[in-house]
């Protein structure tokens, strides 16, 4: 393995011998080029000349290394020798410092970064709840012309999502519920045991599970099911230009692709929560009888005093807004994605994310108003 | 062959493009006439198709005004004139066909939105669009069934329903073979005589420039503003700029040995 060599010559030219570099060990080409630096940062040089032996073999850390020096030197006002390397190795250097230099300077680091990044952040929120607000506001506009009989969208695409969003959802809903009730009834029991007042896990059950635990739980799964679908479907034919193909027909995207999904998801996640509140008693009801011996009867009647029809009423109602939450923000994300593979994945998971935030969100203004007015 | 009337069916007037603070092009200053076949080409990232955006009202200029019949595209509210629109048809450089739907469906949406048809005739019209364009039989395909080429054509047939008399065209022969790509250029000559349609394309296809443009519109993407405009035989033979002979001349020698 050859080394490399420095060898000045007439006291100002620096003549590098660039070893086989690509067949040696790490260290050479960062110890060459450290050598070499040193060399251009002690003063006096006026010229650097290459030199790849003709029997050494050379490849692109050879011409990295040599390219790298070289921009060290121009920067000292070196001039560069390139006569004594192989004619391949030279066409390619040259090549590649007729390419236009990027400005690569690092950007200025600031000095109150946090606070910066706080500020920023905040603005960000901002005008994304605003967005968001905007949005609402145009599909509302949308609803409006429909009402009016003047929006049009395929009754078709009305169907097949009605049936992606409430049927095909019926056993992942109807699971998730059934474990939390058996959760919820589970947790009452142990406690309540300690009083005595096992029959209480209907109470527990029943109220619990219709004001919120059902709503909630339902919309979340709804989220990362449908939610995420509308912002990949609408998403992916942002990519393939579908949007704006509707637009120039003069057909809103929104009244075309926003309204039957909304609607959908509206008309359908009521009947899932109904569905999630019947199973989730059961649940309650299935640890009530087996772990605390409660009758079939009893737990019965217990779960009928416990709940009025408000109780599942304000459950179905919430249910409502949180599935035109998921629609909206599934398909707002979807309809202003970037027109690339990565940009649809992105809006994706942001309206995951986002419609899961907005449904907790509004569980709890939800808590405090009906706190408030007493329901 | 041309079909120039002297008419101005477009007109751009002063325009500029930019997304946010970076600018696209300046300056931008054409008209094209009814009935023929206007190109504009250009180097790669020269905004070629963004300006299509803005001519078919997608986008908004950032200043300067497009006119269609003397009547500005966007209206004093902000809008984009939904009778102008209606007026167009635009094939998109992928066909942008609408995936959940039929080839039928695609043709028969702006139908139904714009026609009182019934579904029978609508069908029909639908037929008879699909067989100009070669498709007939292809009906039920959904778009992931068919090739590149055919959905190109779909999407041509799907432009024409409302029977535009604008047809827009974004790199039509952009990933098609040579012959599917001349096939293309001579159907869209043909919609042209036979609808008396005013034609832009969007290309930088040698070929498909002399073969079916009228005049020609070159935007510059270094100097970001239009350098050369008039007939494409003119300027071939006297190009204004280095640049545009370089992007001419390519082509011209291909043609001279006859490929």
């Amino acid at each position: 393995m050859t080394n490399s060599s420095f060898t000045t010559l007439s006291g100002t030219y620096l003549n590098i011998q660039i070893p086989d570099l690509d067949g040696a060990d790490a260290e050479q080409a960062a110890n060459l080029y450290a050598e070499a630096n040193n060399a251009i940062a002690s003063g006096g040089l006026t010229q650097i000349g290459f030199h790849i032996a003709p029997d050494v073999q050379w490849g692109s850390l050879s011409l990295a290394a040599i390219k790298k020096i070289a921009t060290e030197a121009e920067r000292h006002d070196i001039a560069l020798d390139y006569s004594n390397i192989p004619t391949g190795a030279a066409r390619l250097l040259a090549l590649a410092k007729s390419a236009v230099p990027q400005d690569t300077s690092p950007a200025p680091k600031q000095r109150f970064a946090f606070v910066t990044t706080v500020g920023e952040k905040t603005i960000e929120g901002l005008s994304e709840l605003r967005a968001f607000f905007t949005f609402t506001g145009t599909v509302g506009s949308a609803l409006g012309r429909l009402l009016r009989r003047k929006a049009y969208f395929e009754k078709s695409d009305l169907k097949t999502f009605v049936q992606a969003a409430g049927p095909d959802a019926i056993v992942i809903v109807g699971v998730v519920n059934l474990l939390l009730g058996v959760i919820l009834a589970f947790m009452g029991a142990v406690q309540l045991q300690l009083f005595g007042a096992e029959i209480f896990v209907a109470n527990l059950v029943a109220l619990g599970h219709t004001r919120e635990i059902a709503p909630m739980m339902t919309a979340i799964v709804l989220a990362g099911r449908t939610g995420a679908a509308y912002a990949a479907q609408l998403g992916t034919m942002q990519v393939n230009e579908e949007i704006d193909a509707l637009t120039t027909f003069g057909i809103s995207p929104i009244e075309f692709l926003v309204l039957p999904r909304m609607i959908a998801l509206a008309l359908m996640t009521p009947l899932l929560v109904l569905y999630g509140d019947a199973i989730g008693m059961f649940g309650g009801y299935v640890i009530g009888t087996t772990m605390l011996d409660l009758g079939t009867l009893e737990y019965i009647s217990q779960t009928q005093n416990a709940i009025t029809i408000s109780d599942v009423l304000l459950g179905v109602f919430k249910g409502t807004v949180f599935g035109m939450l998921v629609a909206i923000t599934g398909c707002r994300y979807g309809m202003e994605s970037g027109r690339s593979a990565s940009a649809v994945g992105d809006a994706a998971t942001r309206a995951v994310v986002s419609g899961i935030l907005a449904i907790i969100v509004t569980t709890a203004i939800f808590a405090v108003l009906t706190n408030w007015i007493g329901i | 062959m041309t079909q120039n009337t002297g008419q101005t069916a477009i007109s751009i007037e002063n325009v500029s493009m930019a997304y946010g603070s970076y600018v696209v092009q300046e300056n931008l200053n054409f008209e094209v006439q009814k009935g023929e076949v206007f190109i504009i080409m250009g180097d790669s990232g020269s905004g070629k198709s963004t300006l299509l955006k803005h001519m078919i009202g997608l986008n908004r200029p950032a200043k300067g005004v497009i006119k269609f019949d003397g009547k500005n595209l966007w209206s004093a509210n902000d809008t984009v004139e939904q009778s102008t629109i209606r007026r167009f048809g635009v094939l998109y450089q992928s066909g942008a066909l609408w995936s959940s739907m039929t080839i039928a469906e695609n043709v028969s949406l702006p139908l139904k939105q714009y026609t009182s048809h019934s579904d029978r005739d609508i069908a029909d019209i639908v037929a008879f669009k699909l067989s100009l364009v070669g498709l007939a039989g292809f009906e039920e395909y959904y778009p992931s069934e068919i090739s590149g080429g055919m959905k190109k054509r779909a999407g041509l047939a799907r432009a024409m329903a409302l029977d535009p008399d604008i047809l827009f065209f974004d790199e039509p022969s952009a990933g098609l073979d040579p012959i599917s790509s001349k096939r293309l250029d001579e159907l869209i000559l043909e919609i042209r005589d036979s609808l008396g349609a005013t034609v832009v394309v969007v290309t930088h296809e040698l070929a498909s420039i002399f073969e079916i443009g009228d005049r020609a519109v070159f935007v510059d993407a270094d100097e970001k503003t239009q350098t050369a405009l008039g007939n494409v035989a003119d300027l071939v033979k006297s190009p204004p700029s280095a640049k545009v002979a370089e992007f001419l001349s390519r082509g011209s020698s291909k043609t001279e040995q006859g490929l």
